[in-house]
């Protein structure tokens, strides 16, 4: 009988730290950041349906994934403080903290052009396949040096 | 492309251990028989750049800070730092004197599939002839023209700098010995045109495995490791599998695949990264139809 309590209380509390470890890894910076990549992500898919015509032009999803990929972009090296080198399989390379200056001004650029074609709001499929080719360039720039896989 | 470098010249450690473990038994440079090169007929110049694109000489042998029309300078110059010192690629642009462009057909196909230099030294298995022994004499003629209608530059690369033993070509034969083949990598079950096209381009030009199959000690490929990835030899990151045993790319479409090396994006629209950036780059510029073919052999190797 004692025994089971005892099992169960250790169940609980590994149930509980397992819970508040997931709690407190939601507001760590790895995590936060890998979230607005998969947002930036997320968000490159719903261009590309249009620009493959799976889906159909729709000037509201364009904007939407637009200014999701400029904002993003713009929260994204905010994410990058010292002690978040590593760890919550993170696949950020060292070469970020050797070269931030590098790191932001790419951030930057990911934002700025997904800005000015906002500004210039593409019209139909052909224009949205045009933005990919534009924002993807700035994506594997940024990977090429600065993203890792482990 | 450091880490590319790296990766390629792990091939290098066997330069001497090789040299050691077959008794310094030194073999000869050997070059093909001349009749190897013979009757080919008129080079087909938009096949050749096609080779030139899967071969990704681009990622070598241009200068490092080129974009757009000057990644097609092949001036050499490139600085690749690994353990066993500093390689600096060649000037393969047509220039008489600084580049290739007074070298027969039979010394540049001598070249790329039996690894032998214009004086008849052995070359470094850095430059991955071990996959490009592969090519058709054709593929390789079409190559060789479509290289001489580039530009020419009259850089000229400063000498490797390695250390001792690295900087002893003779202790290449050993390596070469045991490692050089023109064989196929893996023994396919289907006979599909399309596999067999697949293959010659992963096996051959697109030379994959030389980043993507893990190496023994020697720096030759682990056999039963075709394609399965690994750890990046220099310790940062790694290599993922690409066999359809990998848990990602297993789950990828032969679509998905194709798709991914045209555009750059995971079907989940993760971007390209790392090293594989330049390939993807380069592997774009083939006709669709070759990316389906590689991609139709990524599904038919054996999982890992
Ligand atoms: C300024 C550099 C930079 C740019 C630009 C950039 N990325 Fe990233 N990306 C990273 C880094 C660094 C990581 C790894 C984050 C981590 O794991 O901590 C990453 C990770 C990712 C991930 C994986 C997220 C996860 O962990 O699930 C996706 C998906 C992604 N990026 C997509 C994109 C796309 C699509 C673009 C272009 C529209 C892009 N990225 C542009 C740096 C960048
Ligand atoms: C991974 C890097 C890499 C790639 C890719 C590559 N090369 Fe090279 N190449 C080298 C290196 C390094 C050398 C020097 C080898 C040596 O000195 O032994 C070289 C040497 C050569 C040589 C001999 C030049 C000389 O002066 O001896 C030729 C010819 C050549 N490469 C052609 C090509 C062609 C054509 C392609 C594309 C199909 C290509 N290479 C792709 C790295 C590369
Ligand atoms: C210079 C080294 C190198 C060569 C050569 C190379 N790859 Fe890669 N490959 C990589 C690296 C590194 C990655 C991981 C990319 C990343 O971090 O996003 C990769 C990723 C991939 C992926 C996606 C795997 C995944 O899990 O995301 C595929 C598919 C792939 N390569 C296929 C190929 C094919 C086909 C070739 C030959 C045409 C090739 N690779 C040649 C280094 C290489």
């Amino acid at each position: 009988m004692k025994s089971k309590v005892v099992i169960a209380a250790a169940i609980a509390l590994c149930l509980g730290a397992g819970v508040a470890g997931m709690a407190s890894a939601a507001g760590e910076p790895q995590v936060v950041r890998q979230g607005l990549m998969k947002k930036v992500g997320g968000s490159l898919g719903a261009l590309s349906a249009i620009a493959k015509g799976t889906k159909p032009y729709d000037a509201a999803t364009v904007k939407a994934s637009l200014s999701a990929i400029s904002e993003s972009a713009k929260a994204f090296p905010e994410q990058f403080p010292a002690g978040s080198e590593t760890g919550f399989e993170t696949s950020a390379a060292p070469a970020i903290w050797q070269n931030m200056a590098d790191f932001k001004a790419r951030a930057a650029k990911l934002g700025s052009d997904a800005d000015a074609i906002l500004a210039s709001m593409p019209a139909d499929q052909a224009g949205v396949a045009q933005a990919i080719e534009k924002l993807g360039a700035d994506c594997s720039a940024c990977h090429q040096t600065y993203r890792l896989k482990r | 492309m450091a880490r590319t470098w790296t990766k390629l010249a792990a091939g290098v450690v066997a330069i001497a251990v090789a040299g050691v473990a077959v008794g310094i038994a030194v073999t000869k440079p050997q070059r093909q028989p001349a009749d190897h090169w013979a009757n080919l007929g008129a080079p087909d110049l938009a096949n050749g750049e096609k080779v030139f694109w899967a071969g990704g000489c681009v990622s070598c042998h241009a200068d490092p800070s080129a974009e757009g029309d000057a990644l097609k300078i092949m001036s050499g110059g490139r600085a690749l730092k690994t353990p066993f010192g500093t390689f600096h690629v060649p000037n393969i642009s047509p220039d008489k004197h600084a580049g290739i462009g007074g070298w027969t057909l039979a010394q540049f196909g001598d070249a790329m599939t039996r690894g032998v230099g214009d004086d008849g030294e052995h070359l470094y298995p850095s430059f991955p002839y071990g996959s490009y022994a592969r090519l058709t004499p054709k593929d390789i003629n079409d190559l060789y023209s479509y290289l001489k209608t580039l530009p020419p530059s009259s850089n000229v690369a400063l000498p490797h700098e390695l250390s001792f033993p690295f900087n002893m070509r003779i202790a290449l034969g050993g390596w070469k010995m045991l490692y050089l083949t023109d064989a196929p990598r893996v023994q396919l079950g289907s006979a599909d045109e399309k596999v067999k096209r697949g293959q010659y381009l992963v096996e051959g030009p697109g030379h994959c495995g030389e980043c993507h199959t893990p190496r023994d000690a020697l720096g030759g490929f682990q056999k039963d490791k075709w394609l399965a990835g690994g750890p990046d030899p220099e310790g940062k990151g790694s290599i993922p599998n690409i066999t359809p045993g990998s848990k990602k790319v297993g789950s990828w479409s032969e679509d998905d695949i194709a798709n991914y090396l045209e555009s750059g994006f995971t079907p989940d629209f993760d971007s390209v990264g790392g090293s594989m950036v330049d390939v993807q780059k380069n592997i774009a510029h083939l006709p669709k139809g070759d990316l389906q073919a590689i991609a139709a052999y990524l599904k038919s190797v054996p999982a890992r």
